[in-house]
């Protein structure tokens, strides 16, 4: 029965490849076109005031509303200087340890620290989040108790709170792809460099920082978009600050329309920021 | 040998008692050697025998556990690379992918502030000088590998550096172009003027190329002189046949060596004072000439290249040499 299975496969590309892309085609198509088009139309939705019903007549009144109130600007300015402050955070933390893990250390110490860098990833979100909210609490957390000696005060919950445990829930997916990039790249272009007279900082702007470029904006694009798009870790340990996906979500059981409305945002960005990168020319040769 | 005029300059780098463990492994164990201004120097040994390593110590990219590299009178074995006045250029010639071939090669240039005009003018010339012209715009994957191993060469050369270092910079060419290139670049290197040390694994490349060879087995040179040096007087059993072919034999109770092209073979006519007699069992061709296997009646067999026509496979010969042309090794 299953030889004569993988017979006729065999004889029928057609069928093959049918058979091997039902599934993710589906998925893609269903499961995520589908759900970022009904988002879409939602979005000129608008609602019953009275009965807070849906009403599917198309106008552009929740993008005169969003656009009309300063508030969300700022909060899309907010979000954007938080995404961007924890990519940038990110980058400064993860391409040293890359390049640690790529070029100096040892093979056997190479694989423990990707195995080290790949175990936060296994914990559950809010676990961390929560972790990070204990750490924080002003007066009697863990970075008060712990640097308060030495003069140390611990942010508080706010703005740079969510940057903390924002950039530690992403590095990962900073580190790796750079430790993909810096391990492809040959040792002896360093050496190269630093022969025809330049400094380490000279061939890491010149040489290592272009050639590496690929890498860094394969992890920014994580970084970036998933904390254009959270609102757990601004909840937990944001205070009273808010990101783009709280305001999503506060409207998505009052006001779906408005809700999907402001859900374009972070949508567009990223189309945009893609669409930048692409005109770099950095994803050819990802 | 004309090359001798050449070798009269002042020690321009100077090595003393160099050593370098990596974990075990004594890659370099002693090394001293003294480098002439102007001269083309060889490193030759098989692989693992520390002379690439003499190489990277000398640009700066490993640091000796002990002993000493002195450039022009000034100890540099402790300063990084960029302190050096030196240059390479690598096995796989490590040009930077992302630059084109002028930016390649006046990078060194940029590097030491030279104005933009400047740098350019001199990138120019070098491509001449490597027959690149209309390439400057090439990026380094769009190139030949004998095309990339000039770039590298002009790269390095622009900078004018007082001595070039080449870590075996012909292995990854093909025979033909291999050849062609050992030309280009000891004309390149009398053209120059500059001090080369070139690192092989070669033998014909050393002693085609050198004004002097090093020979390197296990961390230590075993023997420096000129090719010629080299060739006539090996002092050891390794270089004799690590240089060359060699028949080693034991004649009237004394172990000696003798080249196979000394050694003649003919039907019974003699042309030296040292004769054989041994029966012609193989031919081997090997394109410019063909060796010849010659059994003797002492027990042991031997190679020749010298042949009179008409043998047969089979025949009874006689194998004749000079003396003189004999040579002990020490070791």
């Amino acid at each position: 029965m299953l030889q004569e299975v993988a017979n006729t496969m065999h004889k029928r590309p057609k069928l093959r490849l049918f058979a091997l892309l039902t599934a993710p085609i589906l998925w893609l198509v269903v499961a995520y076109l589908g759900a970022l088009a009904t988002l879409l139309i939602n979005a000129f939705f608008t609602i019953d005031s009275f009965t807070g019903n849906v009403v599917q007549t198309f106008n552009f009144g929740n993008f005169q509303d969003m656009f009309s109130d300063a508030a969300y600007k700022n909060v899309v300015l907010r979000t954007l200087g938080i995404a961007g402050a924890v990519t940038v955070l990110c980058t400064i933390l993860a391409i040293p340890m890359a390049f640690y893990m790529a070029k100096i250390a040892k093979p056997e110490t190479q694989k423990i620290l990707v195995a080290l860098i790949l175990t936060p990833l296994w914990a559950s979100y809010l676990v961390k989040i929560y972790a990070w909210r204990t750490m924080l609490e002003p007066g009697n957390g863990v970075l008060d108790w712990l640097l308060g000696p030495i003069g140390f005060k611990s942010p508080g919950f706010g703005g740079p709170a969510i940057i903390i445990g924002l950039s530690y829930l992403w590095l990962p997916y900073m580190i790796l792809p750079l430790y993909a990039g810096l391990s492809r790249l040959p040792s002896n272009l360093l050496d190269a460099s630093g022969d025809l007279g330049a400094h380490n900082w000279y061939t890491f702007r010149r040489i290592i920082l272009p050639l590496i470029f690929p890498s860094l904006v394969a992890g920014s694009m994580f970084t970036f978009s998933l904390s254009l798009g959270d609102y757990i870790t601004a909840t937990i340990i944001g205070g009273k600050l808010q990101m783009l996906g709280n305001v999503v979500y506060q409207n998505f059981s009052i006001n779906l329309p408005f809700a999907a409305t402001i859900a374009t945002i972070p949508v567009t960005i990223m189309a945009i920021y893609l669409w930048m990168v692409r005109r770099t020319g950095a994803l050819a040769n990802l | 040998m004309g090359k001798v005029s050449r070798m009269s300059g002042q020690a321009l780098v100077s090595i003393r008692a160099l050593k370098r463990s990596f974990g075990d492994v004594r890659a370099v164990d002693g090394v001293d050697l003294d480098i002439r201004e102007g001269e083309f120097l060889t490193l030759l040994g098989p692989s693992g025998s520390g002379k690439t390593t003499v190489l990277r110590m000398i640009a700066g990219f490993e640091k000796p556990d002990s002993g000493s590299i002195t450039l022009a009178g000034k100890d540099v074995s402790q300063l990084p690379p960029y302190e050096r006045d030196v240059n390479t250029v690598f096995q796989d010639y490590a040009l930077f992918p992302h630059m084109d071939v002028l930016t390649n090669i006046e990078y060194g240039l940029r590097v030491k502030g030279v104005s933009k005009e400047e740098r350019r003018a001199q990138a120019l010339v070098a491509l001449k000088q490597i027959r690149l012209e209309g390439y400057e715009d090439r990026k380094p994957a769009q190139l030949s590998g004998g095309q990339r191993q000039r770039v590298a060469l002009a790269r390095a050369l622009v900078n004018k550096p007082s001595v070039l270092l080449l870590d075996e910079p012909l292995g990854a060419l093909d025979l033909k172009l291999r050849e062609q290139m050992q030309i280009e670049l000891k004309a390149l290197q009398r053209e120059v003027g500059i001090t080369f040390i070139f690192v092989t694994h070669d033998q014909e490349e050393a002693l085609s190329m050198s004004d002097r060879i090093a020979i390197f087995n296990h961390g230590k040179i075993e023997q420096l002189g000129t090719p010629r040096e080299i060739y006539d007087n090996p002092k050891s059993a390794f270089i004799s046949e690590f240089v060359g072919q060699t028949n080693r034999i034991e004649i009237d109770g004394k172990k000696v060596n003798i080249r196979p092209e000394f050694v003649s073979i003919s039907k019974s006519g003699t042309t030296g004072d040292r004769v054989v007699q041994g029966i012609l069992r193989d031919e081997i061709f090997v394109g410019a000439s063909t060796r010849y296997l010659v059994e003797t009646n002492l027990g042991f067999s031997m190679i020749s290249t010298q042949v009179e026509n008409d043998l047969k496979i089979g025949d009874a010969v006689t194998l004749s040499w000079q003396k003189e042309r004999e040579f002990l090794v020490q070791i």
